[in-house]
């Protein structure tokens, strides 16, 4: 009966082959993925394989003609650049849900939610080319020479705060509206009941939109090349120039040969990683958030 | 078992078929979702030309018996079937069978009306091309006719380009039985088709499904006793019992809301159970 | 912090952000206004891109799409049909939905690295237009699949049931009646996606390169505008105004495209529906 059952779903020769073909299709995309992840381990090998992968870490520098491979301060500098960028996203993003879902309404409302997609759509090239004759020349002002930490966050932080309000809008829409009603019911201020009660309800549907922000942070390239200065080193102060694992690639992969290519290609492999972990744990938080709202 | 002995068995119920008026029979059928039974030990003939209702409270296994006359369940990799339909000379639970063939020769109207979100004329146009009509001329003339069959022609005979969506909700309905139609099929399966109408256009479906007797045989799940009554010449009532449907009675639709013969048909039909 | 200061803050934040959009944009239009000219659009680039125009550069950027795009769609398409009409989410189709997911979330980067080893070096495809538009496509796939695939899932199931029970061919119900009416979700796909590899550049600097000469072949290296705007402003002094200019059109260019690609689509299926 259920080899006759899947029978049925096909019920003609031209079914079966255009399944067939389908389905063919699909895995060739899906071996896309295993196609790029052997591209990226193949490339880099050389370093992998013979356990100079520790080199990465342990070098003295970034000095990749004199086979000097630390990769250290370009991650740190990514993790600032992107740190600062959710810090700065997030309050700013939470308000714009907040207003679009308590505040907001007609107009107002979808004009604003479209501005928020407009945004989006900006290409990051353009954020750099606005972040570097803009808002640099306004940061070198104050310290020199401007292409900084700071710099770089704050255009990073523009390019991810529609994915921040918008997936935060989301996830406020979907408080349960008993429990809202309930809140203003007990004589909640408008403050009280958003803070106390709306906010904490939709907390893992917010921090689902911050990591998957967080992820487009780290792989950006354009922006931290155009803004963030380039300089290998040790970000001291927030108007520190700094080099992010991405800029580097995009800067070094014209002439790297040897070890050195694979060395990029390892940092393109770290990143990769990093960005699949934290839309693991977004997925991961956002399942967990829909079990609750059913519950 | 061999034609013969089917039909000298089935005589054995209390109304007696003659071997041309049985059209479909049924022979203690089972449906399984998974391990569980839904539907149990269904025997049930269907007479050629016969409009047979099926009545019972809602999630006693009506819709699931239904879909399985046209192998609709067999979408459901969940469902198993088990038991016989004889058809035409075959079993179409155990013969490999042509399902695409089979569906045109079994039409199925459902709860809500379903046209295709296209104009009226591909509605009726598509399944007629599907089954090979190549003739535009041909595909014309019969859409006109199923159309005036259903009563709609002159209702949008002058639109047939504009969307079917448009439609009201009994015209609709009456487009999707109008697409079966065209198809010429030789039973008509209806999941209650007038349950989603309001009145007026319920009681336009309901002539509809009178008028088409003789023509096809008509099996109608309904939850309108009255509808049921009018409309009906037998009637099976199905009931839950242990989280699944068994058929309680079957028979000539006056003797059986007249004097029905099980308490349970006679408490239903009285309105004190179910 | 009273009520009262709690929403205003709200509104003052929420008009900082519309600040921040009107600056960004009101700069791209009002530098870059002077210097949009037919002549810019027409001419060849001089002096490294500070004078002249982008003619190559246009073409280049079209090319680039139009091969992505001819790669992605019909293998998007196909995906997403399979995925949610015939794979009956067996444990392959599960698989290669997470690969998707997995693949849509790789930084832009890295599929330019990618590109760079398998398009130009493996294949030996070298800096091109190809190389460019291949890389391109697979960075669109997953998200141009994953929006068809909940399109055609969102369909009414009641004709995808209706279709069947007359005993049409599901093949012929899927393109007839469930991908028309998924229309809405494969526009949204395909605006995404043209957002996304117009304004892509770190996918295609070391995919279709730098070379702002009139492309010949699909085989030639070739500039696109994004990769365009980031030399001018970087490598170039003197650039900025050219920057400029080149940043305002190529966001009028992908609005036109998407307007474009919309009504294409609207076309195409309004034919598929009353032919």
């Amino acid at each position: 009966m259920l080899s006759k059952a899947s029978y049925t779903q096909l019920g003609s020769k031209l079914d079966v082959v255009v399944s067939v073909v389908l389905s063919v299709l699909s895995f060739l995309c899906a071996a896309l993925l295993c196609l790029i992840l052997w591209f990226l381990i193949s490339e880099s090998w050389t370093l992998i394989a013979s356990g100079q992968w520790q080199r990465f870490f342990l070098d003295e520098g970034w000095y990749p003609l004199e086979g000097l491979y630390a990769m250290t301060p370009m991650i740190v500098a990514s993790l600032a650049l992107t740190l600062g960028a959710v810090l700065i996203a997030l309050p700013i993003g939470l308000a714009c849900a907040i207003y679009l879902e308590f505040y907001a309404r007609g107009l107002p409302k979808k004009a604003f939610r479209s501005l928020l997609n407009l945004l989006a759509g900006i290409p990051s090239v353009v954020f750099g080319l606005w972040g570097l004759t803009e808002l640099v020349p306004l940061i070198a002002a104050i310290k020199a020479p401007g292409t900084s930490v700071l710099a770089g966050a704050i255009v990073l932080s523009l390019m991810i705060l529609p994915t921040v309000a918008l997936t935060s809008a989301a996830a406020l829409s979907g408080v349960n509206r008993n429990t809202l009603a309930g809140a203003h019911a007990l004589g909640f201020t408008q403050k009280t009941m958003i803070i106390a009660v709306a906010i904490p309800s939709a907390r893992s549907g917010i921090i689902s939109g911050v990591l998957l922000s967080t992820a487009r942070a780290i792989g950006e390239t354009m922006v931290v090349l155009m803004v963030a200065g380039n300089v290998v080193q040790m970000p001291d102060s927030l108007f520190a120039p700094v080099r992010a694992l991405t800029s580097n690639i995009a800067l070094e992969m014209a002439y790297a040969l040897g070890d050195h290519r694979a060395s990029l290609y390892a940092s393109g492999l770290l990143l990769t990683l990093i960005v699949w972990l934290l839309a693991y744990l977004a997925s991961y938080l956002n399942e967990k958030s829909r079990v609750f709202a059913r519950v | 078992m061999t034609v013969a002995e089917v039909i000298d068995s089935v005589i054995d119920n209390d109304v007696a078929i003659s071997p041309t008026s049985l059209h479909m029979d049924i022979r203690d059928l089972s449906i399984y979702y998974g391990e569980k039974l839904a539907v149990g030990g269904i025997s049930l003939p269907l007479r050629r030309g016969k409009i047979t209702a099926l009545i019972g409270p809602s999630g006693c296994g009506k819709t699931s018996f239904l879909t399985t006359l046209n192998q609709l369940s067999s979408l459901n990799s969940d469902v198993r079937v088990d038991g016989d339909i004889f058809f035409d000379g075959e079993n179409l639970v155990k013969d490999s069978i042509d399902f695409l063939t089979l569906r045109r020769r079994i039409g199925m109207i459902f709860q809500k009306p379903n046209p295709f979100p296209l104009s009226i004329f591909r509605n009726l146009d598509l399944p007629l091309k599907e089954h090979g009509v190549k003739s535009r001329a041909l595909r014309q003339e019969k859409i006109e006719k199923a159309l005036q069959d259903v009563g709609l022609w002159e209702e949008v005979k002058t639109r047939l380009n504009t969307p079917a969506l448009a439609l009201s909700g009994g015209q609709q309905q009456r487009l999707c039985i109008a697409r079966a139609l065209i198809l010429e099929p030789e039973i008509l399966l209806m999941d209650e088709p007038c349950s989603a109408l309001d009145p007026i256009s319920s009681g336009v479906v309901e002539d509809l499904i009178m008028r088409l007797r003789e023509d096809y045989t008509v099996v109608i799940v309904t939850h309108n006793l009255a509808q049921a009554k009018r409309i009906s010449d037998f009637t099976a009532f199905f009931w839950t019992e242990n989280n699944a449907g068994k058929m309680i009675e079957f028979g000539d639709s006056q003797c059986l809301f007249q004097s029905p013969k099980n308490a349970l048909t006679s408490a239903y039909i009285s309105g004190t159970k179910g | 912090m009273s009520d009262r200061i709690f929403s205003f803050s709200i509104y003052c934040i929420s008009l900082i952000v519309v600040a921040a959009f009107v600056w960004i944009i009101s700069d791209v239009v009002l530098k870059g206004y002077s210097l949009v000219s037919w002549d810019f659009i027409v001419s060849e680039p001089e002096d490294a891109g500070r004078g002249g125009g982008i003619a190559p550069i246009l073409v280049s950027t079209l090319w680039v799409l139009l091969i992505a795009l001819v790669i992605a769609l019909p293998l998007g398409i196909a995906t997403a049909i399979w995925l949610a009409e015939f794979s009956r989410s067996n444990t392959g189709a599960v698989h290669i939905g997470t690969a998707l997911d997995v693949l849509a979330g790789v930084p832009s980067i890295v599929y330019g690295l990618f590109g760079n080893a398998f398009f130009c070096i493996y294949l030996g495809l070298g800096y091109s237009i190809l190389s460019g538009g291949l890389t391109l496509a697979c960075m669109i796939l997953p998200v141009f699949i994953r929006t068809c695939e909940s399109g055609i899932r969102a369909v009414n199931s009641d004709w995808r049931l209706g279709g069947i029970a007359l005993g049409m061919r599901r093949s012929v119900v899927v393109w007839k009646i469930l991908l028309p009416a998924a229309k809405p979700a494969i526009i949204a796909g395909l605006v995404l996606s043209i957002g996304r590899a117009t304004a892509e550049t770190a996918a295609l600097i070391f995919t279709s390169g730098y070379v702002d000469r009139m492309p010949e072949s699909m085989f030639d290296s070739a500039r696109v505008l994004a990769v365009h705007i980031y030399d001018l402003t970087m490598n170039v002094t003197g650039g900025d105004q050219a920057a400029y200019g080149s940043a305002l059109i190529l966001i009028v260019l992908i609005i036109v495209l998407n307007a474009l690609a919309q009504s294409l689509l609207d076309s195409w299926f309004r034919r598929s529906e009353y032919s």
